[in-house]
């Protein structure tokens, strides 16, 4: 089951980073949701997998670790917190810039970049 | 606390004569005088402590665990730096108010200048390096902003720049060199420091600690050659200069040497590096000081030279050199400052600084001009002043040395020749500006100054006559004790007098004083010399050096930066890979130890629905609101692996938030366009599969390696102590609440900020909806359905009950703050989909703001509240009360804490979603390009 676990984790981390290397805000914040997934599997797993085992005392003989537990529920929380910032970026930047491309406009492959 | 007022007072004097804008210059002038007196007062009150052989201390703790204090400390350097540092600052605020013109903002240099004293303070004060090399780097910020005073003007910037680019490298290599220092010692104390000489000197790292520390003392105090950047810091208005080049800037390279010079002197490889800078940078500024034809530029370098020559009695052999140097510490000071304030002068009535214009002065202006005479008489090193004094002991102490073996008798030899050279110039000085015929073409009509702009010379030339006729009276005591703190405890047998009789120094000055007239008497003859040698100007070579740098350093930036966020995201991805990846292939073996546990059924079809959910998403990720709707699915199958893995907590937060997300990204693909056109080439498409297929494997392995050894956590005593120590059986939710209660109010505050950032966005958005979908179908005339709305509003109290439960069970059983916010937040959500925001605008005024800020108050303030009772912040306490009929129920504070943390989740939740959801209320309709 470990190894299972783990290439759900893998395939997870793959399909977001592949989405976040497109170049439209929307999949790119797909791509976001998709590596958080990733993220909080593997922070969670650092706790081992454990079945049966909830942290609440009494109903069970052992336990899973509590802490990473802790530390990926927060996790959760501001993971959507940025979720939900990044995505309002993108509505914002499409509204000012007229479009959607990550680099704030599709730009002339020839052209060079001034500085 | 005496100690701690001084840079105090000082600090506090700079904030003061910033707001002194709207007073009149006197006020300002006094106003600003005010502090740096009383700073001066205190510190005489306690010079009779020191002077007494004591060494007053002070430390307030600061990062104990680093062993940085803020520590204080007063000794007889120390001392005798305050007073030179408050004296002539003092004056020196008194000389501006007369020089400034009308034009200059007199707060602004003011503020500055008090700045620069507070650095300077704290740096001779300090008992803690890391301490003094703050204080240092805060001198050469300041000096900068004093430096480019007069902004408008090119060379102010680029002095200005200069100056900081040098003594700012130096202040780099200090703190490396003070960073070894402390590493060698095992502290950054200074008292510590200085009583290790030995341990210092036998180290390993003796040299390189010395060579660091000797460049950052070097680049400050203008040592051949690293001296170029002095001449330019001319362009300051002369105030600023006689600061500067004659007390403080300058003297703190100097005050660095004398400082470490109990700890780090005594090797031969300190005798040779200081003594030999000293004397090149003696010699060379005394030369080049005499073809100067701009006096602030003669003066400039005439600095240089005296700073040479003390660096060079510091690097001599003999303990009386050390006393030498110190003495002329205090003389030069002195005299420096009472030229540059008669320069001042001189250029502020004449208009000019070029010496081959000025001429006759003597007959407009002959009290200033008495003045600077005597001055300069003191610089050259003429009996009867005190810079005779210190030069006579400087030329016996380089009778008594052994530096160069047999050829020892350069030194003297030399410094003869460098006194030759200080004659020849301050006599340039005396006679081109003040005789020597007639002025040519001044730019005004020359006269004496105002009266009280002369004050602070007059001062200046009487301590010159003082400690020059009656030296003994005036600084024995202040020279005793320096010399004391810095031979580390020990002062020789010295006598400064006028008069020791017929010996080798006295004939050296008679040389000195002869060889120079004469030099002087035959200048066109090395001018003319001087004009046939090739000009080697430093500031072209560094204009050069810079520019070459910076050149250099915009074309890397631009061959990495182009401005493509892709193609950084891509760069970023890569390093990951080389670094994460790397480590995988010198392990020997990827599983470990640990039992691995067979797969059943449940597990492989949760695994197949969120792979295949995985790699629908993507698939069809240019259709979005299908790729929306798979990613869902994995979502939805990440909560279900959470269940599945003993973790319920986990399980319902993310089903909740999975709910929210989705809701979300709906809103904001109504605002987005539908489809993702097709524009990556079928290479870049190839590229990015290569990576994330390269990341994908390389975390997998990780993961796999990870859970796949045994585990060594510190959650035994979370286990141990949640319901002992914390009063609830629900160990995660104990651990966010009461354990870790602090990180859980940083994360409630993130989201109160993400919230705000999102509404701020939000705010006066320019945007266009819709009017059809992205295949021309009009939206549905029925906004909001019967049946949804009808179902949500009798749903609405039981959603509420719901999460009322799930928080009040959270410290025992599943559930909590967080959980019971999202489910609260999700069933208002509902009710906005159902309804619309107008609707719910017309039942409910919520200003979710107040509520955001609300919640992580009440988190806030129930960490506060445990100070009350004499606690650490954020201790919880928690008790079982028996109510009758309800039976035994347990109050906690840090159900409190929880509540704070359910109301900000609740409002930021809301915040975000109610924001954009009435948008589609307001926005303007009109069709745009999907």
């Amino acid at each position: 089951m470990e190894l299972l676990y783990a290439s759900c984790v893998g395939l997870l981390v793959a399909c977001g980073v592949f989405l976040i290397l497109r170049a439209r805000t929307f999949t790119v914040v797909l791509g976001l949701t998709m590596l958080s997934y990733a993220v909080n599997l593997f922070l969670f797993s650092s706790g081992r997998l454990s079945l049966n085992q909830a942290a609440v005392l009494g109903y069970s003989s052992g336990y899973a670790d509590p802490l990473p537990q802790a530390l990926v529920l927060t996790a959760i929380v501001i993971g959507f917190a940025m979720t939900a910032f990044v995505v309002i970026l993108a509505i914002r930047g499409r509204a000012d810039l007229g479009s959607d491309h990550v680099d704030g406009s599709v730009k002339d492959k020839n052209e060079k970049v001034k500085v | 606390m005496t100690l701690l007022w001084i840079p105090l007072l000082s600090l506090l004097g700079s904030i003061i004569s910033s707001m002194t804008g709207k007073l009149t210059r006197n006020q300002s002038t006094r106003l600003t005088m005010l502090m740096p007196i009383i700073a001066l007062l205190m510190t005489i009150s306690l010079a009779p402590a020191v002077f007494s052989g004591e060494v007053i201390r002070e430390t307030f703790s600061w990062i104990p665990l680093l062993g940085v204090d803020i520590a204080f400390r007063l000794d007889g350097l120390a001392l005798l730096f305050v007073f030179m540092i408050l004296g002539i600052g003092i004056l020196v605020i008194f000389y501006a108010r007369y020089y400034l013109s009308s034009n200059d903002s007199m707060p602004k240099l003011y503020a500055y200048l008090m700045l620069f004293m507070t650095a300077m303070l704290g740096i001779v004060m300090s008992n803690n390096v890391i301490q003094l090399w703050f204080f240092w780097e805060l001198t050469s910020i300041s000096s900068f902003l004093l430096i480019s005073y007069w902004w408008h003007k090119p060379e102010a910037r680029k002095g200005a720049i200069m100056a900081l680019t040098v003594t700012g490298g130096g202040g780099l290599a200090l703190l490396a060199g003070l960073l070894l220092l402390g590493n060698i010692v095992g502290s950054y104390n200074l008292d510590v420091i200085l009583a290790s000489r030995e341990i210092i000197q036998a180290h390993a790292w003796y040299e390189v600690t010395l060579i660091l520390i000797l460049l950052g003392a070097f680049t400050k105090s203008a040592q051949f050659p690293f001296h170029f950047w002095l001449p330019h810091a001319m362009a300051a208005p002369t105030p600023v200069s006689a600061y500067l080049h004659s007390a403080t800037m300058v003297k703190a390279g100097i005050f660095l040497l004398a400082r470490f010079y109990p700890a780090l002197a005594g090797t031969d490889i300190w005798f040779i590096i200081v003594s030999l800078t000293g004397l090149a940078t003696l010699l060379f500024g005394a030369y080049i000081a005499l073809f100067k034809h701009d006096l602030k530029g003669l003066l400039a370098y005439s600095t240089i030279s005296h700073l040479g020559l003390i660096t060079l009695l510091f690097g001599l052999d003999t303990k009386l050199a050390a006393v030498a140097a110190i003495f002329h510490i205090i003389n030069h000071a002195t005299f420096k400052a009472s030229l540059f304030m008669a320069t001042g002068i001189i250029d502020h009535e004449t208009g000019t600084r070029d010496m081959r214009k000025l001429n006759g002065m003597w007959r407009f202006m002959p009290y200033t001009a008495t003045l600077a005479m005597v001055a300069a008489a003191a610089m050259a090193g003429v009996p009867l002043l005190n810079g005779f004094l210190s030069k006579e002991m400087f030329f016996a102490e380089t009778l008594h040395q052994q530096l160069l073996g047999s050829m020892s008798w350069l030194i003297p030899v030399l410094a003869t020749v460098a006194g030759a050279l200080a004659v020849a110039y301050s006599a340039r000085f005396i006679h081109d500006v003040f005789f020597n015929g007639d002025p040519i073409d001044l730019p005004k009509q020359p006269s004496e100054p105002p009266r009280y702009m002369r004050v602070p010379i007059e001062i200046l030339v009487a301590l010159c006559l003082l400690v020059g006729i009656f030296p003994n009276f005036i600084i024995d005591d202040i020279l005793k004790a320096a010399s004391f703190a810095v031979l580390g405890g020990y002062v020789p047998e010295f006598k400064v007098a006028l008069w020791h009789g017929f010996n080798l120094p006295l004939l050296m000055s008679a040389f000195a004083v002869g060889g120079g007239l004469f030099l002087y008497a035959q200048r066109r003859h090395l001018y003319k010399f001087q004009e046939s040698l090739p000009s080697l100007n430093a500031k072209k070579a560094f204009d050069g050096a810079m520019s070459a740098i910076t050149t250099w350093c915009q074309l890397k930036i631009n061959a990495i930066e182009n401005g493509s966020l892709q193609r950084y995201l891509m760069l970023i991805f890569l390093v990951v890979l080389l670094f994460a990846g790397w480590p995988l292939f010198e392990m020997n073996q990827l599983s470990g130890q640990k039992q691995l546990t067979p797969i059943d059924v449940h597990n492989a079809m949760g695994a197949a629905l969120l792979m295949v959910g995985a790699i629908c998403t993507v698939i069809w990720y240019r259709k979005r609101v299908v790729s929306l709707l798979m990613i869902s699915v994995v979502g939805l199958m990440v909560s279900v692996a959470f269940t599945r893995f003993s973790a319920p907590d986990l399980a319902l937060t993310q089903l909740t938030v999975e709910v929210v997300t989705i809701i979300l990204l709906m809103l904001a693909l109504f605002f987005l366009p539908q489809h993702s056109p097709r524009e990556s080439s079928s290479m870049r498409v190839l590229r990015d599969v290569g990576i994330s297929a390269g990341l994908g494997i390389v975390v997998a392995s990780i993961c796999y390696a990870l859970i796949t050894r045994p585990l060594e956590s510190i959650s035994d005593f979370f286990l141990a102590n949640a319901k002992t120590g914390g009063g609830g059986t629900n160990v995660v939710n104990v651990i966010l609440v009461d354990f870790r209660g602090f990180d859980t109010l940083g994360e409630i505050c993130v989201l109160g900020i993400a919230a705000l950032g999102i509404y701020k966005l939000l705010i006066n958005l320019p945007l266009f909806m819709p009017t059809s979908d992205s295949e021309g179908r009009p939206w549905a005339k029925e906004r909001y359905p019967v049946l949804l709305a009808s179902i949500s509003q009798s749903l609405l109290p039981l959603a509420l009950m719901v999460s009322f439960y799930i928080f009040l069970r959270g410290h025992n059983l599943p559930g909590g703050g967080f959980i019971a916010g999202l489910v609260t937040a999700v069933a208002f959500i509902l009710q906005y989909i159902a309804h619309g925001s107008n609707w719910i605008a017309e039942r409910l005024t919520i200003n979710y703001r107040k509520i955001i800020a609300s919640g992580i108050a009440i988190a806030l303030f129930t960490g506060v509240g445990s100070w009350f009772f004499g606690r650490p912040f954020m201790t919880t306490w928690f008790d079982y009360f028996d109510i009758p009929l309800i039976g035994e129920i347990e109050l906690a504070s840090a159900l409190v804490f929880d509540v704070g943390v359910y109301i900000t989740v609740v409002g930021a939740t809301l915040m975000i979603l109610a924001s954009l959801g009435q948008l589609t209320v307001n926005a303007p309709k009109k069709e745009v390009n999907v």
